[in-house]
């Protein structure tokens, strides 16, 4: 380890000590929306969506700032308020605005800035609208701590807001059975996670004294390995939670109940991308552990594999869309696990994928606003002729996901799979295969939603969305166009100190030559997906005895898993505990409480009515002996 | 200001209100009572401020021959627990306004009017009060055996169906604790007496260094009964029946404020007078901690009542806030007398919320509900923040303790933590599966007819206050860290403890 290499971050000056507006302007604004009632339903929405860009406004600001300064100057610590410092524990609310922060801060409100738009006009009709856009200030508000946060502490209330929101707006239309659910699962799956964070920042007090980012980096090589091991397992735990990993990954799915831009924002384009975020930002860490290392490359290979699969088998859009995220997000673990030479590529497979993932997931919620909310992709066919700009814009984020040149997910995913053969043969060929997959799953619903013969229900009469939800898609979509070839070298050199990546030119026609297999096999998928789905489509979904499409679309099996071990089986051990705490623990104390009750009945009996006069008398002699006290002390 | 004997005239006014409220009867009564604990209230918050910078400690000779002492003085434990309860009485006046209208549902007919009930609280303030602020062994017993009285009525007053049983278990509970400290207490005497001069001044008892099988047969005396108060698993089987049957507002007081003897009695009495056998029954107590952790929320779980899931979730709590004081070290220690405060106000939202729900249900089953949310959703937002809270939500209150007893505890009990961690976990469930059968899915038909209002601005008033306290500790609780770490520091120098170095656990 290279001591040279840690960051440690000055002090803030001039703007910088600002950048705590970033959370208070969104959080302010959820806390006026939740406590002004009824009063603020006219405006509400508005100013929900100015909360997002205000935020946003300061972000860019300093952005800008940072552009301006010394690379040796970019990392800031803005000091707030000590938070909890009582014996060795010493916590203090703090933020760090670094490369790394204020890129994601720029993803988090500048794509929330246009999902936010589009909600305007996607949630009109929902007599809640107001409190939507509370809940989403509110996750704009623990992201945005989430990921400036400086310490592990202040990241956690982040780590933890965020799930608390996403909880809030996956049971938005809680009356739905399965939403409340969903939404219940999500954050109990979310909290089993936590354990990790909350265990592994036990364990770093007690190695390092310290919680804050700069001085675990500066300590970690004080620590014997097999703790640092831990820590990194611990870690992964936590992002696997967070990010929808095998094999904490069953909730994602079911979260697709929450309202579409809510699918787009909270699990496709930023919070779910969490975990990458943590382990990037912990990767001090993990250089000195080469099993955990190892660890999160095995679990970003199996999910991308798994999300895939599962994408492959799914009617439902949302969901082929949501296996989609988990597998996009398994390219940017493995490209995390890899070390140093992968991190900077997570961050900027998470940047393009943040752009192209939302804006299919609203093109998704515009589809969904043309067809009555239905998602079955069977209903649908022929939509490219009614909804043209839903179409182009859709289709532009297939082709970046699917990784077309020049679109933002070739130069992305292209740098991870190259990073992984380096990194082993195996993964570097699992990642080419995924790639495959995810070419063959999205052109299976591009031909199912927008080409074929029209499959639409009774009575359902689709139309394309209005200006207001047509405006964000087509910003999305330039970005899921252009950020590749405008990003591709310039976030290596960016991110290079908070990353310690060492950034080697690339230019943009240097193709290696994973690269052209990626694209041959990509092109396979593309014409297998073709192929298969050209021809006529079936209105209801055909009985399968195909395992692998069984398995795939019951979420691989982990709802029934989790069911018969935790749910059934847990349910007859605390049952079993009920009856124990029953007839065990008070039945002992119950036989004597009979006696006494006997007791206390005949002693009531001759009491009755007097239990009054008898406090009464209780209260007289207290004060008595009191006044006694003070006059004798007086005396 | 020096000569005034604050500590006294604190406990003695809602003693003196008490009294008037019982005499003065009906509405005036209530009104009444209410007064006087606002006027607790202020004075209680000035003594909280004033005994930062100044000491206001009494030491009057009481019963010389014996070493009894009229003794009062305040803490930093002693202080936060006087806000508690200062803040705690008036809200829960508020929150049983209307305990004697017969139009409510979810009691039968109450035996005494509201006065009463106001009278009963005041008294069981006041006798709290005095415990928390007793700077004398003696002092501290009979004012713990006291509150008793005023509880018993509470429960046997106003409640359900079975309130005169739980009222009676509660009580022999209680009692046979309090018999086997009595004889602790004796033994206090014998061991000053023993070592020339009798006396029951704290101080002095923790002056002598008892050790051997005395010392812990005093401690066990002590702790048995604090473990009977605090309820830790296996003494815990009174809570969720009495929390069933009393009034929420009586549950209030009792896991609010009473419980927290418990807690307060072990950092005082059995780590403050014998160290040495603390320290010798930790690895028991740890464990039982553990399991009060574990087994509490296990059995939240399955509860099918409200009242008792509640009643179960402090049992897990109170199982953290042991465990932080056996711990051991700077961080727990202050981490759990942060969190009696704390789980003396998530527990107040949690109990008081559900009985907005009993009032108008008639019954805190679970299954008696369902899809309140879109008949009620201020009621329904409430119950979620209080809950949140309880689940130990960063931002809240409740997170500050559970994370500062666990970090702190982290070095001396890895393998205890690393259990008891799980109930966080736990916590989610219960508090998130009760939040879902009662409030979401489809307006059931008995919602429907019974569930007609949403909150009236009397029960807003009441979680209010309670739920910004949770909030404003839970962002900003350094200044009562700071209230509460001298406690703890003092703990350490008794028990001959100091905190682990970082690096000490794990370094190279």
């Amino acid at each position: 380890m290279n001591p040279l290499e840690i960051v440690v971050p000055v002090e803030a000056t001039g703007l910088f000590q600002y950048a705590w507006l970033m959370i208070a302007i969104p959080l302010g604004v959820a806390a006026i929306l939740l406590l002004g009632g009824k009063a603020t339903n006219a405006w509400g929405h508005w100013l929900g969506v100015l909360g997002v860009i205000g935020s946003f406004a300061v972000a860019t600001a300093l952005f800008v700032q940072m552009l301006g300064a010394e690379v040796a100057d970019r990392a800031v610590q803005v000091s707030m308020f000590d938070w909890i410092d009582v014996g060795n524990l010493n916590l203090s609310a703090a933020l760090l605005v670094d490369q790394l922060s204020i890129l994601f801060a720029l993803l988090v409100t500048g794509v929330g800035s246009l999902i936010f738009i589009y909600s305007v006009g996607y949630m009109a009709e929902d007599p809640h609208r107001r409190r939507f856009f509370a809940f989403m200030n509110i996750f704009i508000a623990a992201m945005l701590t989430l990921v400036l946060a400086d310490s592990y502490a202040v990241l956690f209330i982040g780590w933890e807001g965020v799930g608390l929101a996403s909880y809030l707006l996956i049971g938005f239309w809680q009356q739905r059975r399965s939403a409340a659910l969903a939404a219940k699962k999500a954050f109990v799956v979310n909290r089993i996670g936590d354990l990790g964070l909350l265990v592994a920042m036990f364990i770093m007090m007690a190695l390092f004294g310290s919680l804050n980012f700069a001085e675990v980096n500066q300590a970690a090589d004080t620590a014997s390995a097999s703790w640092i091991t831990a820590i990194g397992f611990l870690l992964l735990l936590a992002a696997c939670g967070k990010s929808a990993q095998v094999p904490l990954q069953s909730w994602l799915l079911d979260a697709m109940e929450g309202p579409t831009p809510v699918s787009a924002l909270i699990h496709a384009a930023t919070m779910v991308t969490a975990g990458v975020y943590l382990v990037v930002r912990s990767h001090i860490l993990f250089e000195l552990t080469p099993a955990a290392s190892l660890a999160v490359c095995v679990v970003g290979v199996v999910t991308l594999l798994a999300g895939a699969w599962v994408g492959s088998t799914k009617d439902d859009i949302k969901k082929v869309l949501a296996g989609s995220t988990m597998s996009q997000i398994g390219y940017m673990m493995l490209a995390a696990g890899i070390g140093p030479a992968g991190g900077a590529f997570a961050i900027f497979h998470l940047f393009t994928h943040g752009f192209f993932k939302a804006n299919m997931f609203l093109g998704a919620g515009s589809v969904m606003h043309a067809m009555d909310d239905d998602t079955d992709m069977r209903h649908f066919g022929a939509l490219r002729k009614v909804m043209p700009w839903t179409f182009v814009t859709f289709g532009i984020g297939y082709l970046a996901i699917i990784g077309i040149p020049p679109l933002a997910g070739f130069y992305s995913k292209d740098h991870i799979v190259v990073a992984a053969w380096e990194r082993g043969m195996a993964f570097g060929a699992l990642a080419m295969l995924g790639a495959a997959i995810t070419a063959f799953y999205m052109t299976r619903l591009m031909m199912m939603t927008f080409f074929g013969e029209r499959r639409w229900a009774k009575g359902v009469h689709p139309h394309e969305s209005p200006g207001i939800m047509v405006v964000p898609l087509v910003v999305l979509a330039i970005g899921s166009a252009a950020l590749g070839m405008l990003l591709n070298s310039a976030i290596q050199t960016w991110l290079a100190p908070p990353t310690g990546h060492h950034p080697h030119a690339t230019a943009l026609w240097e193709i290696p030559w994973q690269g052209w297999a990626t694209l041959a096999l990509v092109l396979i998928g593309v014409g297998v997906g073709y192929l298969m789905y050209r021809g006529e489509i079936s209105f209801e979904q055909p009985r399968t005895k195909n395992p692998i499409v069984y398995i795939g679309r019951n979420d691989l099996l982990a709802d029934q898993f989790n069911d018969a071990v935790f749910v059934r089986g847990g349910g007859k051990l605390v049952d079993g505990f009920q009856a124990v705490d029953d007839l065990l623990i008070d039945g002992g104390v119950r036989s004597t409480t009979a006696l006494a009750t006997g007791i206390g009945d005949a002693f009531s009996r001759l009491q009755n009515g007097y239990e009054r006069r008898y406090g009464l008398w209780m209260v007289v002699g207290a004060v008595l002996v009191s006044v006694v006290l003070i006059l004798g002390r007086l005396a | 200001m020096d000569n005034v004997p604050m500590l006294t005239i604190l406990g003695l006014l809602p003693l003196i209100g008490a009294l008037l409220a019982f005499v003065v009867r009906g509405k005036a009564g209530r009104q009444l009572a209410m007064a006087v604990a606002l006027i607790t209230l202020v004075f209680g918050l000035v003594v909280f401020f004033g005994s930062a910078d100044s000491d206001l400690a009494e030491t009057v000779s009481w019963i010389p021959q014996i070493g009894a002492w009229y003794a009062l003085s305040l803490d930093g434990m002693g202080r936060a627990m006087v806000l508690l309860t200062v803040i705690l009485l008036p809200i829960v006046l508020l929150a049983e306004w209307r305990i004697d209208d017969s139009k409510i549902f979810g009691f039968e007919q109450p035996r005494w009017g509201s006065n009463v009930f106001g009278g009963f609280a005041l008294l069981l303030e006041g006798f709290a009060l005095f415990v928390f602020m007793s700077a004398d062994v003696l002092l501290f017993y009979l004012f713990f055996e006291a509150t008793l009285i005023p509880m018993f009525f509470l429960v046997q007053g106003w409640g359900g169906t079975n309130r005169g049983r739980a009222a009676m278990k509660f009580l022999l509970y209680s009692l046979a604790g309090g018999l086997v400290m009595l004889f602790a207490v004796i033994g206090v005497y014998v061991v000053t007496a023993r070592a020339g001069q009798p006396s029951f001044l704290i101080s002095d008892v923790a002056g002598i260094s008892i050790g051997g099988t005395l010392e812990q047969f005093l401690f066990i005396g002590f702790f048995v009964a604090f473990a009977v108060k605090a309820p830790m698993v296996p003494v815990h089987s009174w809570l969720p029946d009495t929390a069933e049957q009393a009034t929420p507002g009586a549950t209030t007081l009792l896991v609010g404020v009473l419980d927290k003897i418990g807690t307060f009695g072990m950092i005082r009495f059995c780590l403050g007078l014998f160290p040495n056998a603390s320290a010798w029954a930790t690895p028991l107590v740890i464990f039982l901690a553990v399991v009060s952790v574990i087994y509490g929320a296990l059995m939240a779980i399955s509860s099918k009542n409200l009242l008792r899931l509640v009643a179960y979730t402090s049992v897990s709590h109170f199982g953290f806030m042991v465990l932080g004081i056996f711990a051991f070290t700077t961080a727990s220690v202050t981490g759990s007398i942060f969190y009696m405060l704390a789980h003396g106000f998530s527990s107040a939202a949690m109990f008081l919320v559900v009985g907005f729900l009993l009032n108008r249900r008639g019954t805190a089953e679970i299954a008696a509900f369902g899809g309140v949310q879109k008949v009620a959703p201020v009621l329904a937002g409430v119950f979620l923040v209080s809950g949140l809270a309880t689940l130990g939500l960063p931002g809240t209150a409740n997170f500050v303790g559970e994370f500062t007893i666990m970090i702190g505890a982290w070095p001396t009990q890895p393998v205890a933590v690393a259990v008891a961690v799980l109930g966080t976990v736990l916590a989610a469930v219960y508090v998130l599966w009760a939040y879902q059968r009662v409030f979401t899915g489809e307006v059931t038909e008995q919602t429907e007819q019974h569930i007609t209002s949403d909150l009236a601005p009397r029960e807003k008033l009441v979680v209010a206050p309670l739920i910004a306290l949770l909030l404003v500790f839970g962002f900003v609780p350094q200044p009562m860290i700071e209230v509460a770490t001298p406690t703890a520091q003092a703990t350490m120098t008794h028990v001959g403890m100091s905190d682990p170095q970082p690096g000490s656990m794990g370094g190279k």
